[in-house]
């Protein structure tokens, strides 16, 4: 069954709808046990790193997200969930971070008249490599996006997709082995994004050698 | 690249959707749930939905219809009317819609604005205003006086000096809702539009006055907007979203 972690960290309600209206049965946790017990997990997440973070730490879920992750269970991260993954953030002067990924979580820096922050709104993924969770969704497709933070992962090799926004690219999705982590919000993202959860109910957490 | 976005706006009166001018003769156009997955399907990029009489009647928002829209709708949405407290936010958020819309609350008690963001986060507040143009330049700087509860009260609040208060407080996007082009499908008011857009750090919505695609255009080349509501001219069945889209020149869009 499909597990969302929730660790206080925004509003799980959109990420359990859009599960419920694939058909998928979505069971909600806070806890260390309910990770562990999960065979596919989902961590979204909305907010701040450092408050994310204490909330997990005293929940013991870091430790819990860590030892599921190395179990193989196919993992989705989500915004703040993505984020949190790498090894730290810039936000909040610094936050240590679950270090599961190599890289760091910086600051976007967009330039020209119409550089907002946060970057709000609809921008297409420029997907870099094949993956199961992509299946059927077009190079360019537009997801929604809503984030002043982006990662930036140590190994090239993990990108999975790329954004532009007001004169920067960064990385809007990344996979490793069983985890997928986008920045942008597939719950929220129309029928596209509905396909690249579906995908990801059916994926096996196996990342397929790339040719 | 970040597209613009196309909003239409659901004006709920006792569970129809209804539109008038200026909050005047308002007519009915039918179910707001049917209505927003009839947008959503069609292609619009949020919604956003207004219990227009909450305020007025002193009740709460009507919780059913935001859990009702986020049953049918995959795409962000904010819930506006009758939002009095920050439980009021959170009932709505918990509902399912992505974003609060808080108009005639944060005039009156300006910190909940930033209650809001500390709670929820800022990309969840948004401010929504209805200024009014006005000759007293010495008064109102930008030409443009906020008014309140359904354009009936002035504030003495300048507009652009309000936009630029309400996002150092936490608004995460501005509505700017011209009470001189509401309703009359003559074009946004581009001025007011520009004026917030290049003085906030954070998204402007263009909304009062759509009428054809050609002043979404506008909204965005003219007015720096980044999103634009519009409501009569496709609840009448004029346009569509698909419509306005396949119609409009020169500005990115969401293509689905």
């Amino acid at each position: 069954m499909l597990t969302i972690i929730d660790y206080n960290a925004g509003n799980l309600t959109s990420v359990r709808l859009a599960f419920e209206a694939l058909g998928a049965e979505a069971k909600v946790v806070s806890d260390a046990a309910g990770v562990a017990a999960a065979d596919r997990l989902v961590f979204p997440g909305v907010g701040a790193a450092a408050a994310a973070m204490d909330n997990l730490r005293r929940a013991g879920l870091d430790t819990a997200i860590r030892a599921a992750i190395a179990a193989g269970v196919p993992f989705l991260g989500i915004c703040l969930g993505t984020q949190i993954l790498f090894e730290r953030s810039d936000e909040d002067g610094g936050t240590e971070t679950l270090g599961i990924l190599p890289g760091t979580v910086r600051r976007l820096a967009p330039t020209g008249p119409r550089a907002k922050i946060p970057h709000m709104g609809w921008n297409q993924a420029i997907i870099r490599k094949k993956h199961p969770v992509l299946d059927s969704i077009r190079d360019g497709s537009d997801f929604y996006f809503v984030h002043s933070y982006y990662v930036a992962p140590a190994n090239g090799a993990d990108i999975l997709c790329e954004t532009e926004y007001a004169g920067q690219t960064f990385t809007s999705a990344v996979a490793r082995g069983n985890v997928v982590a986008t920045q942008f919000h597939a719950e929220k993202s129309g029928r596209t994004g509905l396909r690249l959860l579906e995908n990801f109910l059916r994926w096996d957490g196996k990342e397929p050698e790339q040719c | 690249m970040l597209t613009f976005r196309i909003i239409p706006c659901l004006d709920v009166r006792n569970r129809r959707v209804t539109k008038g001018v200026k909050f005047q003769n308002n007519i009915d156009l039918g179910d707001p749930v049917e209505m927003a997955a009839r947008y959503y399907e069609d292609g619009c990029d949020e919604l956003v939905v207004y219990d227009i009489t909450a305020s007025a009647e002193r009740r709460p928002i009507d919780i059913g219809i935001v859990r009702d829209v986020a049953s049918v709708v995959r795409i962000p949405f904010a819930v506006g009317g009758g939002i009095s407290s920050l439980d009021d936010m959170r009932r709505v958020l918990l509902a399912g819609a992505e974003k609060v819309s808080v108009n005639s609350l944060a005039i009156s008690n300006p910190q909940v604005i930033a209650d809001g963001a500390k709670a929820f986060g800022s990309q969840c507040i948004v401010l929504g205003m209805d200024p009014v143009r006005t000759p007293d330049l010495e008064k109102f700087p930008s030409g443009y006086e906020i008014t309140a509860r359904g354009f009936r009260v002035r504030t003495g609040l300048d507009a652009v000096e309000w936009a630029k208060r309400a996002a150092d407080l936490g608004a995460g996007e501005i509505v700017v809702n011209s009470v001189d082009a509401d309703g009359t499908r003559a074009g946004f008011d581009l001025e007011i539009t520009r004026k917030i857009a290049d003085a906030v750090g954070v998204p402007v919505i263009a909304s009062g006055g759509a009428g054809k695609p050609e002043h979404l255009d506008a909204a965005w080349r003219d007015g720096h907007a980044d999103a634009a509501i519009v409501a009569g001219m496709i609840h009448t069945g004029e346009w569509t979203v698909s419509g306005i889209k396949a119609a409009m020149r020169g500005v990115p869009l969401r293509r689905t």
